[in-house]
């Protein structure tokens, strides 16, 4: 009876919280609406006017209802599924190699001294160069554009994946691998069952890094060589003057980039419950 | 618990170690010998730094010896083993795997079926009072149980010699009487050697069969000498005037070597631990 009363005493106080909570977010929600509206309606002003601000020009940047049209013309030209499937077979086939080779790598080099001495300076040597400027060597050598174009992506993932891993497999505790040596562990057991899920955190950050890196590389060859992919329809949009498509090209290079790393975002939280589960006591 | 009690005779023979790199190495112990029954629990006592858990080091195959042998069972000591299990002071559980998992990991080492290994994992996880806690990630633990796992996990293995260094030493007061009281239960269940590092006298006095004080740098033993507190054994020996006594005289022990300056603590891989 006096459970029943003090719920009924609770309840409208609970609600409250939970409403001003919500309305809370809502003023977010709408704060964050009401700052891209007005930025949108700014460039819709500063290029509709065609605006010359000192050493900024907007006289030939589209406004955003060009740019919501050419986005229209290229659905309705039945050619964005073909741009899309390119890049992100690009995109698939060289991350994921860099992922396997940096991983494999990573591991070796960060726990065998010798394979450490054998590939690191090279590696390093390497390093600095940017995936971009590989493009007219990787044309030269390789077969065809699109296996350059795949290099350069892979590239541009394996450094980030390789040094996170090797920093990775640098930072596990030595006393995990003593207690796993005492626990009758054995040397390969040791790289599936501890070096590789100690390093995991480290190697997921690689591989999330590496994501990103790879769509800039990706935009960058695909201007460059090649007849499909929203790297290509960017550049050609420009060459053939159609100037709201590169606004639909940016943007969607931007939304595809994101989703990609959250993808892999929520991989890492999916095969890694125990770095997201604070402590409870 | 169908524990198959395994022997578990430790006999070091002329030990002399040494530990650090280059200009830093120095002589950690000094020619020591000393034989241990099977199924005795033997409390190593002596002050920071003295070598105690790098005798331990060098008994579980972490360290090896510059001089001398060490034998478990008639077998000389050449590499970290399931037989010889380890505890250390911070628990070392694998972060990514449940409770169930962490305690089955030696079984799974040996190829054992997932089934049959959580099974048994379970059973010790009872007899350590944490059934209910499998599925928990080692974070999502207080310090005693994660030390209480680490037990656990050590002696899913059924380990010839138990060796701990300093268990117990990052615990709480209380936590800490809890878990020596329970270590003491889980002991007269599996009855294997027990080598214990500490620098805590009262901990020495109230677990041990058997205590070796040790001098500090370079480590050698002071004095052996087999306690006959009844058992089991609770809180009131604490204060009983045969424990104080004794305590008293273990006090003077350590004082005598006494230095200004205490010295870095050890770890039984080595002379220092960055990540501890």
């Amino acid at each position: 009876m006096s459970a029943v009363l003090a719920s009924k005493a609770v309840a409208p106080a609970a609600s409250w919280h939970a409403s001003a909570a919500a309305r809370r977010r809502a003023a977010r929600w709408l704060a964050q609406g009401a700052s891209i509206a007005a930025f949108v309606l700014l460039w819709q002003w500063l290029a509709s006017v065609h605006a010359k601000l000192g050493i900024v020009s907007f006289e030939n940047v589209p406004t955003p209802i060009a740019a919501l049209q050419a986005g229209r013309d290229l659905i309705d030209s039945g050619k964005l599924g073909r741009h899309l499937g390119y890049s992100l077979w690009r995109i698939a086939a060289g991350f994921l190699s860099a992922a396997v080779a940096g991983i494999a790598l990573g591991l070796a080099i960060g726990r065998f001294e010798p394979v450490r001495r054998a590939l690191l300076p090279p590696l390093e040597l390497l390093r600095p160069i940017p995936a971009v400027a590989w493009i007219p060597l990787a044309i030269l050598m390789f077969p065809s554009a699109e296996l350059s174009m795949i290099f350069i992506t892979f590239v541009g993932a394996l450094f980030p994946v390789l040094l996170n891993t090797i920093h990775g497999v640098d930072g596990v505790d030595r006393r995990l691998i003593a207690a796993a040596r005492s626990l009758g562990t054995g040397r390969w057991q040791m790289f599936t069952q501890v070096i590789l899920p100690a390093a995991a955190p480290s190697i997921a950050t690689g591989l999330a890094i590496g994501m990103g890196t790879c769509w800039f590389c990706l935009v960058s060859a695909e201007m460059i060589s090649g007849q499909f992919g929203i790297g290509y329809y960017t550049w050609e949009s420009y060459t053939l003057q159609n100037y709201g498509g590169i606004i639909v090209g940016m943007l969607v290079i931007g939304l595809l980039g994101m989703g990609c790393s959250a993808l892999i975002r929520l991989a890492a939280r999916l095969a890694m419950p125990w770095a997201s589960s604070g402590s409870a006591r | 618990m169908t524990a198959t009690t395994t022997p578990g005779l430790v006999d070091i023979d002329h030990v002399h170690m040494e530990v650090g790199e280059g200009a830093g190495r120095f002589e950690a112990l000094h020619d020591v010998s000393l034989k241990i029954e099977p199924g005795q629990f033997v409390c190593l006592l002596g002050p920071s730094g003295c070598g105690k858990s790098t005798l331990l080091g060098a008994l579980a195959g972490h360290l090896k010896p510059a001089n001398g042998t060490v034998r478990v069972d008639g077998t000389v000591v050449d590499g970290p083993h399931p037989d010889r299990g380890l505890v250390f002071q911070q628990h070392t559980l694998f972060p990514w795997q449940r409770v169930i998992d962490n305690v089955a990991f030696g079984l799974k080492m040996q190829g054992v079926a997932r089934a049959q290994r959580h099974a048994q994992a379970h059973e010790l996880l009872e007899s350590v009072g944490l059934a209910g806690f499998e599925s928990r990630y080692p974070s999502q633990l207080s310090g005693g149980m994660q030390q209480r796992v680490e037990i656990a996990r050590v002696l899913i293995n059924r380990p010839r010699v138990l060796l701990m260094d300093e268990p117990f030493g990052a615990l709480d007061a209380l936590t800490r009487a809890r878990m020596q009281q329970l270590l003491l239960e889980i002991w007269s269940r599996f009855r294997t050697t027990v080598v214990f590092v500490t620098h805590d006298i009262d901990e020495a006095l109230f677990l041990a069969d058997r205590i070796l004080v040790m001098s500090a740098r370079p480590g050698r033993i002071i004095e052996d000498r087999t306690l006959d507190f009844a058992r089991p054994r609770d809180a009131e020996l604490v204060t009983s005037p045969e424990f104080v006594a004794l305590k008293r005289h273990c006090l003077q022990l350590l004082h005598r070597g006494e230095r200004d300056a205490p010295l870095p603590r050890m770890s039984p891989l080595g002379a220092s631990l960055a990540s501890s």
